[in-house]
């Protein structure tokens, strides 16, 4: 797959009261990022289970961020 | 006192707080361009405008000396470009009256005048700017975005010069006071700029290093680490050196030099608020010399009219710990004098049954455009489209603003129309918006746990405004997920644990367990106060004279006799707490006491259980008589005759602290130094007194006192760490020999008495660490929940924290904070029930092996472990759960249900995800 086409498909797990607020103060101030992430709220990533990274790379997943 | 009117001016904002939804098209349109006076006029903004983004209300007002329309009745662009329709030029100025029982005056400090801030060159030499305009310029999200450059031009600053004492310390401009606060800012700034730049040389010149506060000497260290150079001097002046800012000073040994620097900063002292003098003629009370409020040494949060309270720096300058411990503690009195109109004024709302939900998911999707911050960027329509093509969800519409109040009932008749049993809204941040929509649900009967956010405006339209194909594929990936997640939602119950018992545990007798415990009485529960000494008081038994002139003698009596007289008060003398069951609302302690153990059933704990003087084996102390603390020279000075044949006398600071045995600073030694040279003089007008010190930290207005000794004659002598002072006997007498780098010799003095100035050691603390499950800071002291946010609380719930358990402190702070845990302690058992989220652990007991894992691990002991039958279970506290979810993820046996973030739910938007890759 060439370098230019490459487009990874990123799965966040953000924590409700840090990294997630993060992403919302990103969005209000307007930084513009790449639109290669979904995110799923967590209310810590003390909630982080290995079984939820495990399960993001088997549906095909190419990259997890995890933000707390 | 207990019925006041408070006139209130309420100017308009001319934008509608109801209607406004902070997308800030008004101040796109806008075309008036004015300075942004949060950012220090270092940036720019427009005309209607919200001074950042985090104040509250969320929402713009317009700047009328900038608006086009009220000072020239043109423009009006803005009325036409608000999709909201919240512009309103109508609004007028209201004056209400409000009918109070208890006043609070929290208007914050003023700003050092330009004129003071121009003799270090401010405003005549661009580079040479504010603390306030350094801290923006810091600011990731300020107007360089973090880069330091020089205003002059734009160029990288490389070196940095930090003046202290701007308008502080300073007779000549009227603050003689100092301002607490800017050693610790100029020191985080520092940091925070060779953060930014590691490269960055940074010089910070100043009289004392004042990092007293708790843990504040480990960040000037920190910084010092980092390559932060201190200059112990006094500057002269700011002088322009071609491209550079040359700085002339005098340096310890009182030699004159020059140094120059790309940039200045003046870390700006706190002065009292400008408007000081007509707040304190509307309220009726007093200010201090400096035009702050007056207090008391031991009525710290009261001004001079009953009923009306102070708190933050318009008390005295202060930083955000103590300021938010004031607020708590101004509460706390007014809920003393509010105690007997309680709840008098609360509303409660009634909501529909709980309609049964059924079995399959019915889902509606709400999508919305948010004006054109969504819909500007996302295919609204074509989201709406895709959601209800998705399994189950069979309603599925767009909305202009969906947190309208007219969209909320158009919801709710939606779900009833179409029988929805699990609702998804795609819109904002479910942070800000999740309880409006969860109201919305439960108007409609349904349970406000059956409801997920997609957020397509924060975390996409706005973030990705130039690609609106990819941000409407990635709003059909959110809202897909969050449908996935929305179908295996399920109703939750609102938990209300009640408080079984109102009373209070008060551990530690001293001033501020006192303290606490008649602010509990005061606010009309029981209170059990328990001293493990035969009598209460604690160190204040010791104190017998204050700076302030109080007679700390007279006012222990009175507290003590307060406290035994009350009739909420119940006082355990030489007893002892042994051990603490239950949470927060229902605890039972165990005590022992000299007849025998008892159990006291509360439903709040307060730790004060105090600290107590070092012990020294320094400087002979214990084998030449002539050495004492500055508490027994305090007592000897107590009896006058022997204090008036106190002729030579030396003192040293920092004895056992700063770096020797204790690595921290303990704040009152330099006052109490101070203090007792003060009185020796009072009793000996012709006592010749040295104090040797490594910076004398007398903060706040207590600089008027280290000012005054010293215009009395005491002299002040700095030492280093490196090279302290020495101290020998010979023949009987002892040697006091130390380096005075201004003469630049050894100088021995041969006193008649060595005072040493000893720090504060916790005491009886690991014990009731271990019962509480309450943590310590590696000084030994009690570790609150946040030092800014939560300084009287634990993370345990209904454990709160006050006196020198937390860390040394002078009496006023001590009696503050005291105060503060008391209004804390307070509001469960005021409230009578605790609140639990429906996001709580709950342990299937069938699945659960007993390991003990979760346990082990919650950080806010709200799990323990039970007896069933013969086999021991984890259970929650639901009470003290924060529902963060460590427990679920390290359970073995996945035995543990996290209320909405349950493991099905999470795999579920996962698998969501991964459906249309």
């Amino acid at each position: 797959m060439g370098k230019e086409t490459f487009e990874p498909r990123i799965i966040g797990f953000l924590c409700n009261w840090c990294c997630y607020a993060a992403a919302d103060s990103a969005g209000v101030a307007r930084f513009q990022y790449p639109p290669n992430i979904r995110t799923i709220r967590i209310m810590c990533t003390g909630r982080m289970d290995p079984l939820f990274i495990i399960d993001a790379f088997s549906v095909g997943t190419d990259g997890v961020f995890v933000g707390g | 006192m207990g019925n006041f009117t408070a006139r209130v001016r309420r100017e308009p904002r001319y934008i509608d707080l109801g209607l406004c939804t902070a997308c800030g098209i008004c101040a796109n349109y806008c075309p008036v361009i004015i300075g942004d006076a949060y950012n220090e006029n270092l940036a720019l903004t427009k005309g209607p405008h919200r001074d950042y983004v985090q104040a509250v209300p969320a929402s713009f007002y317009i700047d009328p000396a900038a608006c086009l329309y009220l000072n020239h009745e043109t423009c009006q662009i803005c009325v036409s470009a608000c999709q909201a329709k919240a512009i309103n030029f109508y609004e007028q100025e209201e004056t209400v009256d409000l009918e109070v029982g208890a006043v609070i005056l929290a208007p914050g400090f003023g700003r050092i005048s330009e004129e003071v801030l121009s003799t270090y060159g401010y405003g005549r030499l661009a580079d040479v700017v504010t603390g306030m305009e350094f801290e923006r310029l810091t600011s990731a999200s300020g107007p360089t975005m973090g880069k330091i450059i020089r205003p002059s031009d734009g160029q990288h600053a490389h070196r940095i010069a930090f003046l202290q004492c701007i308008g502080s310390r300073d007779v000549s401009c009227g603050n003689g006071y100092c301002s607490s606060v800017c050693c610790m800012y100029a020191v985080k700034e520092a940091v925070v700029a060779k953060e930014h730049d590691p490269d960055i040389e940074i010089s910070i010149f100043y009289m004392d290093m004042r990092t007293q506060g708790k843990e504040f000497d480990y960040a000037r260290l920190r910084a010092k680490e980092k390559g932060v150079r201190f200059v112990r001097s006094r500057v002269a002046g700011v002088q322009e050196n071609g491209n550079a800012l040359e700085i002339s000073y005098v340096n310890e040994a009182g030699k004159h030099l020059k140094e120059s620097f790309d940039m200045v900063v003046l870390p700006e002292g706190l002065e009292s608020p400008g408007d000081a003098q007509s707040l304190a003629r509307a309220a009726g009370i007093d200010l201090n010399h400096y035009h702050f409020c007056s207090t008391g040494s031991f009525v710290p949060l009261q001004t001079t009219r009953p009923g009306i309270f102070v708190s933050g720096a318009f008390q005295g300058p202060k930083d955000v710990p103590e300021s938010v411990t004031d607020a708590s503690g101004a509460a706390a009195l007014a809920a003393e004098a509010l105690k007997m109109v309680r709840g008098s004024r609360v509303e409660s709302k009634e909501y529909p049954a709980e309609i049964d939900i059924g079995q399959a998911p019915r889902i509606g999707v709400f999508v919305c455009s948010c004006g054109t911050n969504v819909g500007g960027v996302v295919d609204v329509k074509a989201v709406a489209d895709y959601a209800a093509s998705l399994d189950d969800v069979v309603f599925a519409d767009m909305n202009l603003f969906s947190c309208a109040q007219n969209t909320q009932e158009a919801i709710t008749e939606k779900i009833s129309e179409n029988r929805l049993n699990r609702v998804v809204v795609a819109a904002c941040t479910p942070r800000t918006h999740e309880p409006l929509f969860q109201e919305t649900l439960k108007n409609a009967g349904l349970n406000p746990c059956l409801f997920e956010m997609a957020n397509i405006r924060d975390h996409c339209s706005w973030v990705h405004a130039a690609v609106p194909a990819e941000a409407t594929e990635k709003s059909k990936d959110l809202v897909r997920m969050a449908v996935a997640k929305a179908r295996r939602l399920e109703p939750l119950p609102e938990q209300k644990l009640p408080v079984t018992h109102k009373a209070a545990l008060v551990i530690g007798g001293g001033m501020a367990g006192m303290t606490a415990a008649l602010s509990i009485a005061g606010q009309g529960f029981d209170c059990f106060l328990v001293e493990e000494s035969g009598e209460l008081g604690g160190n204040l038994r010791h104190i017998r004279f204050m700076l302030s002139g109080e007679d700390p003698r007279k006012i222990l009596q009175d507290t003590e006799e307060r406290v035994r007289s009350n009739p909420h008060i119940h006082v355990y003398t030489n007893s002892s707490v042994e051990d603490v069951s239950g949470y927060v609302g229902n605890f039972v302690a165990s005590i022992r006491t000299p007849e025998g153990h008892e159990n006291l059933e509360h439903g709040v704990i307060v730790v004060a259980t105090g600290g107590k003087p070092y012990e020294p084996k320094q400087y002979l102390y214990g084998k030449s008589t002539q050495v004492v603390t500055q508490g027994e020279l305090e007592e000897r000075l107590s009896d006058s005759d022997e204090a008036k044949r106190i002729n030579n006398v030396v003192m040293i600071q920092c004895v056992g602290s700063r770096g020797q045995d204790l690595p921290y600073c303990s704040k009152i030694c330099c006052g109490q130094a101070v203090k007792n040279a003060l009185k020796i003089l009072e009793l000996n007008p012709s006592a010749n007194i040295t104090v040797l010190y490594r910076d004398m930290r007398t903060y706040g207005f207590m600089e008027d006192y280290y000012q005054l000794a010293r215009e009395k004659g005491v002299i002040f002598v700095h030492f280093d760490k490196e090279s302290p002072p020495e101290v020998t006997e010979k023949g009987g007498r002892i040697q006091v020999e130390f380096v005075d780098k201004i003469l630049d010799e050894r100088v021995i003095l041969e006193p008649d008495l060595l005072a040493i100035s000893v720090g504060i050691v916790p005491s009886r603390v690991e014990a009731l660490s271990k019962i509480l499950k309450i943590p310590l800071t590696g000084d030994g002291f009690f570790l609150e929940a946040h030092p800014k946010l939560r300084p009287v609380e634990f993370t345990v719930d209904g454990v709160y924290l006050c006196g020198l358990a937390h860390g040394p402190k002078p009496i006023s702070e001590s009696i503050v904070q005291a105060t503060a845990a008391a209004g804390k302690a307070c509001i469960p058992l005021a409230k009578g029930y605790v609140t639990v989220d429906p996001i709580v652990s709950s342990i299937d007991p069938d699945s659960c092996i007993g390991c003990g894992i979760c346990e082990s691990l919650c950080p806010y002991a709200a799990i323990k472990m039970i007896k069933v039958g013969k086999k021991k279970k984890a259970e929650t506290i639901s009470a003290s759960c924060k529902g963060c979810g460590i427990c679920a993820a390290h359970c073995p046996t996945l035995a543990i249900y996290m209320g909405g973030f349950t493991n099905e739910q999470i795999l579920s938007q996962i698998r969501a995800f991964g459906e249309e890759l």
